[in-house]
């Protein structure tokens, strides 16, 4: 019995034990990003924004949370019962599965804070991003509405389209790191020169290329067309409501973290401090992590404010005409330089 | 040249980070939101709100059932039923505005002649029913007698333009 307990019983308690503790405070971020969406955004139009719910208006998100608790789900009569169901559910569920191996900070002995330390984490978070765009089809596809498949067509075009110029981002990446292990690539960015050494200033056009991606990819501003309320009314999820809708709403907005957290780890050096010496090396490398997410969020937010939307012809000539020849010329720039000057990363681990 | 510039600007972005920078600087700026419920904005003297039915400092009131405004309503919302009084002056013995038809467009008050029905400043007079809106003599006169103060003083405002 004890041997069960410790070689089986245990195990499985203590991963799910991790589990909660990464994704109750994900949870938390996302409500708290609705509330930080809406302040950001109002004091940039000159309002105030949600001021009513508790101080600042900082129960706002708990209010808004219950109110879609407790309204009720409606399943439209033509709809596929099933696919409609599960479709908001692949969505939150993926945005959420990535998060296992996104390493949070460093162990005392140098190992890192991560769920699962595996070898292909850029493979794995970019293969869980992209089947992201199987919960908006089936969702546009099994309300049996127009407006809803439209949102879906799009959403699905746009989704595939940026992941093309993502991939080749990460590549360029990947080639100075020279591993595929996501606290490696934190591990490369780490030198005497502090923030220096991050990836987003030798790759500062890539930095670029990959957040602009990660809006299109999250499907925000201004390249939010599969939900433009203006023609869409709401895109695909039109035809959801309370609970169905709320996991949605959650999985986008865990998406735009994850898509935060991948542009901290791949070039703004995940947990790092940015400069490698007392007052800041204090602070835990969670924190700076938590930090540097913000900022990114920060900026998911203010294009918001800032950039009217694309039409979607622009998205396609941006997506493919611009983001993916400028990439591509980058992978093999990129690779000559490093073997130029022999910089090649020698094969770690 | 302008063709290195265009492709400079276009490469480099300028013309979205000086966008961001718009935002970034109105992000600081203080927010001009009235705090509707506990401020409100300034109206205009010629605020065109809830109607009322004025009466003269002793107590008269106002209308003489000339029934222009009945006339001139385009969308038919006043019904005004009148005979002589008992002293021989013409009174309206039945005055009703329906709220819901009103279209507010000032032109009752604008045919009254004896500024009698005016609409006045107050536009916070939503009701749970319908019925409520049917407005009767009793209740235009004592929006009058209530708004009194805020009508009389808004006459005398707009009047130099009349």
């Amino acid at each position: 019995m004890a041997e069960m307990w410790s070689g089986y019983l245990w195990p499985t308690l203590w991963i799910v034990i991790q589990i909660v503790a990464i994704v109750l405070p994900l949870l938390l971020a996302v409500a708290y990003l609705t509330l930080a969406e809406r302040k950001v955004i109002a004091s940039m139009h000159l309002r105030k924004g949600p001021n009513v719910v508790g101080p600042f208006g900082l129960l706002q998100p708990m209010a808004d949370g219950m109110k879609l608790f407790l309204k009720e789900t409606i399943i439209p009569s033509g709809a596929n019962r099933a696919v409609f169901v599960i479709a908001p559910m692949i969505t939150f569920i993926l945005s959420l599965v990535a998060w296992a191996v996104i390493p949070f900070g460093q162990h005392t002995d140098g190992s890192p804070i991560v769920l699962a330390d595996i070898n292909v984490g850029i493979l794995y978070l970019f293969a869980i991003s992209s089947l992201g765009v199987y919960g908006i089809i089936m969702a546009g596809w099994a309300s049996n509405s127009k407006y809803a498949f439209l949102g879906a067509l799009r959403s699905a075009a746009q989704m595939v389209s940026y992941e093309v110029a993502i991939g080749f981002v990460i590549i360029t990446v990947l080639l100075c790191v020279g591993s595929l292990n996501l606290s490696k690539i934190i591990e490369a960015q780490s030198g005497p020169y502090g923030l220096l050494h991050w990836f987003a200033f030798p790759l500062l056009p890539m930095a670029v290329i990959f957040f602009v991606s990660a809006l299109a990819e999250t499907n925000r501003h201004p390249f939010d067309l599969p939900e433009a309320e203006a023609e869409l009314v709401s895109g695909y999820n039109v035809e959801y409501s309370a609970m169905t809708f709320a996991l949605f709403f959650l999985g986008e907005y865990a998406n735009m973290i994850l898509m935060s957290a991948m542009t901290s780890v791949l070039f703004l050096g995940g947990w790092l401090s940015p400069l490698p010496f007392p007052p800041f090396t204090w602070i835990p490398g969670p924190i700076w992590f938590a930090f540097k997410i913000a900022a990114c969020l920060f900026v998911f937010l203010w294009v918001r404010a800032t950039f009217p939307r694309y039409r979607y012809d622009q998205l396609m000539r941006l997506g493919w005409k611009v983001f993916l020849p400028i990439s591509l010329v980058a992978v093999v720039v990129v690779a000559g330089v490093l073997l130029a000057f022999d910089w090649i990363p020698k094969p770690v681990g | 040249m302008s063709f290195i510039d265009r492709t400079a600007r276009t490469v480099f972005l300028s013309e979205l980070v000086s966008g961001l920078a718009l935002t970034f600087r109105y992000m600081f700026k203080p927010t001009v939101t009235v705090n509707y419920p506990y401020e409100k904005g300034p109206l205009s003297p010629r605020f065109r709100g809830e109607h009322a039915l004025r009466r003269y400092p002793n107590g008269e009131e106002r209308c003489i059932a000339c029934k222009l405004c009945e006339a001139i309503c385009p969308a038919q919302a006043i019904t005004i039923e009148a005979e002589p009084r008992d002293d021989g002056s013409r009174r309206t013995t039945r005055y009703d505005i329906d709220m819901v038809k009103c279209i507010y467009c000032g032109y009752c008050q604008e045919a009254c002649p004896v500024d009698a029905i005016v609409e006045g400043p107050n536009f916070e007079f939503s009701t749970e029913t319908r019925e409520e809106l049917l407005y009767n003599k009793e209740k235009l006169l004592a929006n009058g007698d209530r708004w009194e103060t805020e009508l009389a003083a808004n006459l005398a405002a707009d009047a130099p333009y009349r």
